[in-house]
């Protein structure tokens, strides 16, 4: 029987995508093996988050408030998982792999001297009952399948492997809240700005599709039209770039796509003007589907995509930002 | 300023993955072994730290006898001396086993900042560093790409990359720092640099020496590796061939939302 237990990210009130994935993978774990899904929230004022949880998922949902939990802090944050650990004592703790499971997940599996596998693309659970994770190595070059020894066993999910269940209002979480000593005055760490970076809608790490440019954008000017066909697909499209359109000054690194940049995992992937070097390869070949447009026939980009065009692409852009734009107004 | 900075020997960016015929690792030979990029990132910037405020910069660095040429890198790009974590028994840890020797190896410098790359390019696990921070009792600040240590080496402020944005931090030092790119561009070590590290102290431990007997490498690790898989290759797809560009276009969108179904 595995006892799962989920940490939800939150920020700013707003429940992450990946946290709600992260439950789709613990119900699957529970229902086969007959065990519960328990989820910890912590925050300031997110208790009406609970309900969501449940809907998605959880059976149980244990809520850790404090007015120092406001904005993430690893100290507080690590108390209340724990807090919650100890109480539930989960035979798995399963986070999303973002910049905040980064931060937090290992330190508190340190702090129960137990295993951790990061960024999985698959959990399951093997014959002993124990989970079997299995994750991207060598920048996407390899998986690996990973086994804990450790109770409890954890691991951290990437984006978009999973797909959320659908929510179902009929589900309800038994809520309560556990009580946890928290002397903000102790914190190693505290968070005192949060900053947007400016366009950008949402993260390359989470978003659905991306179109991205390389060295043959020529200018950062140019990267405009990618984001007229982005603003078309509409929500959860956003625009990135190869690392020769990074080191040529086009795009910020923020943007970059592959082994030195993020690793993305979108249902869709649009390559204009990208070779499909190897670092690149590394960071979006578990794309769902991949496009790629080069001038170039014999660019390794068009041996890794599922449809391909060889052509301009200062022709072929405004084209499909035209050609979606039709099929939206369509419907 | 005590500042020690933990790098690792990965295989280089290059490198093209050949699974053994025991599916458990990669072939080691010809793989050409580099410092991992986000270590090049802590090492500059702590020898930023150290040109500021003073001090003395150790490289921690754990693995085989071949993890004494980057060792040797980071001491030629200017850092002052180095513990290397070699001995067999330290070969096969998981996170937790790797930062507890890491960690034992700090307690030796009892350093006032600790600079780590935000994951190493090989096992990808980014988890190491947090480990370390905790088990050595430090604050922390991941994926860093600013920072700025007070002048009385109490306190920093750091710049850490999120989902849409950043996040600013506040930390009380001692503490850990994990380097994302962006953060400095890392110098090359120069002529002199590389003949004056010939002559600079490694110091090894081995596990006895940290109290760690039993507890490092593959006796202590909880997470280990069943299996090592190759990737589904993926196979080339449809190219879309028509006269003119809005034409392709539409054929593609076509294709995206009817056979694809992603749009």
């Amino acid at each position: 029987m595995a006892n799962v237990l989920t940490i939800a990210e939150q920020r700013e009130g707003s429940l992450k995508k990946v946290s709600l994935e992260a439950l789709a993978v613990a119900r699957q774990l529970a229902d086969a093996s007959g065990g519960s899904v328990t989820t910890v929230l912590v925050g300031a004022g997110v208790a009406g988050l609970a309900a969501t949880l449940g809907s998605y998922g959880a059976d149980k949902v244990l809520v850790v408030e404090d007015a120092s939990l406001q904005l993430y802090t690893t100290d507080g944050y690590a108390a209340g998982v724990s807090a919650a650990i100890s109480e539930v004592k989960p035979d798995i703790v399963l986070a999303g792999h973002t910049s905040m499971g980064r931060d937090l997940v290992p330190r508190v599996a340190a702090r129960f001297d137990a295993g951790l596998a990061t960024d999985c693309t698959d959990i399951s659970l093997g014959g002993d009952g124990r989970m079997l994770a299995t994750r991207p190595v060598y920048s996407g070059k390899a998986y690996e399948q990973v086994a804990i020894s450790s109770d409890p066993q954890f691991a951290t999910i990437r984006p978009n492997s999973y797909k959320a269940r659908d929510a179902d209002a009929s589900r309800s979480a038994a809520v309560s809240a556990v009580s946890v000593a928290l002397d903000a005055s102790n914190y190693g760490a505290k968070v005192v700005e949060v900053k947007r970076s400016a366009g950008a809608k949402v993260d390359l790490t989470e978003a659905n599709i991306i179109v991205s440019g390389g060295r043959a954008m020529k200018a950062a000017d140019n990267f405009k039209i990618l984001w007229e066909l982005s603003d078309a697909i509409g929500e959860g499209c956003t625009v990135g770039a190869s690392r020769a359109a990074v080191d040529s000054g086009f795009a910020p690194h923020n943007m970059q796509v592959g082994q030195t940049g993020k690793v993305v995992n979108p249902s869709l992937y649009l390559a204009f003007g990208i070779s499909g070097a190897i670092q690149h390869l590394a960071g979006m070949r578990t794309s769902k589907a991949i496009v790629a447009v080069n001038k170039d026939p014999d660019a390794p980009m068009f041996q890794k995509a599922d449809y391909g065009i060889v052509g301009d692409l200062f022709q072929i852009v405004p084209a499909v930002t035209e050609a979606v734009k039709k099929i939206k107004a369509e419907g | 300023m005590k500042i020690a900075v933990i790098i690792k020997q990965t295989p280089d960016t290059e490198t093209v993955v050949k699974i053994n015929d025991a599916g458990n690792d990669i072939v080691g030979t010809g793989v050409k072994y580099v410092m991992s990029p986000y270590c090049e990132f802590a090492v500059e910037e702590a020898l930023r730290t150290k040109e500021k405020l003073g001090g003395e910069v150790v490289v921690v660095s754990l693995g085989p006898d071949r993890v004494l040429e980057t060792i040797r890198t980071a001491l030629a790009m200017g850092c002052d001396r180095a513990i290397h974590l070699k001995d067999p028994a330290y070969e096969g840890g998981d996170g937790q086993a790797t930062a507890k020797a890491l960690a034992a190896a700090l307690k030796t410098v009892s350093p006032d900042i600790v600079f780590a790359g935000k994951q190493a390019i090989d096992g990808d696990q980014s988890q190491v560093a947090v480990r370390v921070a905790e088990l050595a009792g430090l604050a922390q600040a991941t994926i860093v790409t600013a920072l700025e240590i007070a002048a009385d080496g109490k306190t920093a402020k750091a710049t850490r990359r999120s989902e849409g944005g950043g996040e600013v931090v506040e930390l009380k030092l001692p503490a850990l720092i994990s380097c994302e790119k962006g953060l400095n561009e890392p110098r090359y070590a120069s002529l002199p640099g590389i003949m004056k590290a010939k002559k600079k102290e490694v110091k090894e431990l081995k596990p006895a020496e940290l109290g760690l007997e039993g507890q490092v490498g593959a006796a202590g690790a909880k997470a280990k590796r069943v299996k090592l898989l190759p990737l589904a290759e993926r196979k080339a797809g449809r190219r879309i061939e028509a006269e003119t560009p809005e034409a392709a276009a539409a054929e593609l969108v076509r294709l995206l939302r009817e056979e694809a179904k992603v749009l």
